[in-house]
């Protein structure tokens, strides 16, 4: 049995995105910016996705812009607002500590242009507090962006909530959506949000794209400058095919949401109660504010990649904070964030779930990851040490 | 093209030498600060002879099987030819590891060499210090 459960890397296509993309490669392949048939035929076909995509976040087709996936929309969305701010002399940011690498090096790129950037706290609950944005705000705020959701640990931010402080504040708020759209109820109006990111690949659409959207009459600033597609604001001929893939997975998942939410809920709890058996582990991120389909664990003693090579060999596929999975030495800095030490971090599992995934593919998991853990410990002279008391438990 | 070479896929499955020695006549325990990962390394030594080792890892797969192919280069060799594992032969041995994987098979020779050094302090042997790595720096080790 092979069970994928790393959809917050990225998902399987689904057949209804796949089936939207196929004619838009070879027969209506034109380019919408051609003014003949061939081309307005792939015109009106576009604006058809964009109104489409538009309607599941409840905005208007014309303040969505397409991108080439979440990264791009993030960098864009954060630039525009920070150098609109900097026209008015307001070089101040906020954010949170566990944002994608996507906003957080964005962020540092714009520090060293002289931003001054604010990383809210997140150890209390795993998660931040509308009233810690409201404090954080200062009369030169010129953006707060906060992910919608968090990739890693699964905790969903007060995103409605934020909005409204933004909004009273009139700073304009930036949400980085990419695990919450086509998971979570998302609506821009009502939620106040001015500018969100999101990516295809996540909800079983294609790769390669994503969209912005950004409420009207906030101006942007290009990352790709060229030609007059997308009003202006992303140069370079638009991926129509993806485009036609996401719109068509965006509206499949909006239109299944509170079912999928269910079933994959259904499963996320089964798999929380299961292998919090575990002993000494710790669930990472929010309990009550969760997405649906993300499970995270610690496990005190052993390291996430072997954890992870182990457990696919036993046919489950899953991802880990590791400092031996992130090819650069150190744990994951959401997991740091959150007040995991280092040799806790170490021994992440990160689960994330889809509709795709069945009861009993949750259980395989449930009987293989509690016996992958005990050989690892079972070899790891720290988990020795934590045995024989010479060490203390952390967890 | 998979993470890791068949061969350490086969020593990170099937682990040679994992376990402890309750009378080892060494033991060495050395850690990398940065990443995290420790290893441990006993000795059992007759005359001059490694004539049984055992070892347990925290770490990842490149880590596990580092340990597990320094073990058995250095079984049934003499002390000596254990002092002159090197990170790059246990690397080779392994058929290759990633670049940023290469310090694992270093954490190999540095256990080896610290349990050495215990079998050496604990019989009272002089050696040269400057022959072995210096772990006081590691938080872990303490």
């Amino acid at each position: 049995m092979q069970v994928y459960a790393d959809n917050a890397a990225t998902t399987q296509m689904s057949a209804v995105a796949l089936e939207a993309m196929l004619p838009y490669f070879n027969k209506i392949y034109g380019n919408p910016s051609s003014l003949h048939s061939v081309g307005q035929e792939a015109k009106e076909a576009l604006e058809d996705a964009r109104a489409r995509v538009a309607k599941c976040l409840g905005c208007e087709p014309r303040e969505i812009i397409f991108t080439s996936g979440g990264s791009e929309a993030d960098n864009q969305a954060i630039r525009s607002a920070a150098y609109y701010g900097a026209r008015k002399n307001k070089k101040h940011i906020i954010s949170t500590a566990f944002e994608h690498h996507a906003v957080l090096h964005t962020l540092e790129k714009l520090e060293k242009e002289g931003f001054e950037v604010t990383l809210l706290d997140v150890s209390q609950g795993h998660n931040i507090t509308a009233q810690q944005v409201k404090d954080a705000i200062r009369a030169d705020t010129c953006l707060v962006t906060t992910m919608y959701a968090n990739n890693e640990i699964g905790s969903v931010l007060p995103i409605g909530e934020i909005g409204a402080v933004c909004k009273e504040a009139g700073v304009p708020f930036h949400t980085d959506a990419v695990q919450a759209a086509g998971h979570l109820q998302i609506d821009v109006k009502a939620q106040n949000i001015d500018m969100l990111s999101l990516s295809g690949h996540k909800f079983h659409g294609p790769k390669g794209v994503g969209a912005l959207y950004v409420r009207r009459g906030i101006p942007l600033v290009n990352v790709i400058e060229g030609g007059a597609q997308e009003r202006g604001k992303r140069a370079g001929t638009e991926n129509i095919p993806a485009i036609m893939g996401m719109a068509a997975a965006l509206e499949d998942a909006c239109g299944h949401l509170q079912e999928n939410m269910a079933k994959v809920t259904a499963m996320r709890e089964r798999l929380i109660e299961g292998l919090s058996q575990i002993p000494h582990c710790a669930l990472n991120g929010d309990r009550e504010n969760r997405l649906p389909n993300n499970v995270s664990f610690c496990f005190e003693g052993i390291e996430g990649e072997s954890l992870l090579l182990l457990l696919d060999m036993k046919g489950v596929c899953a991802s880990s904070g590791s400092a031996c999975t992130s090819g650069s030495l150190d744990p994951s800095h959401v997991l740091l964030a959150i007040g995991r030490v280092h040799d806790v971090a170490h021994g992440s599992l990160r689960l994330s779930l889809s509709e795709y995934n069945t009861p009993e593919e949750v259980e395989h998991i449930l009987t293989v990851v509690p016996e992958v853990v005990a050989y690892l410990r079972s070899i790891s002279p720290v988990w020795r040490d934590l045995q024989t008391g010479k060490r203390q438990y952390i967890l | 093209m998979a993470l890791y070479s068949e061969v350490v896929m086969d020593h990170f499955m099937h682990p040679r030498n994992v376990g402890i020695i309750e009378d080892a006549d060494g033991v060495g325990e050395v850690c990398n600060a940065k990443c995290g990962d420790i290893m441990k390394i006993y000795l059992k030594i007759e005359n001059d002879i490694i004539v049984d080792v055992k070892f347990e890892t925290f770490g990842c797969g490149s880590a596990i099987a580092s340990s597990s192919m320094a073990t058995e280069m250095i079984k049934g060799k003499s002390i000596s030819e254990a002092m002159a594992l090197t990170n790059k032969a246990v690397a080779e041995a392994l058929d290759g590891l990633p670049a940023h994987k290469l310090h694992c098979s270093v954490l190999a020779e540095e256990a080896i060499k610290n349990a050495l050094k215990d079998y050496y302090d604990r019989n009272g042997i002089p050696y040269d210090k400057s022959m072995f790595p210096d772990c006081e720096h590691c938080a872990h080790c303490e």
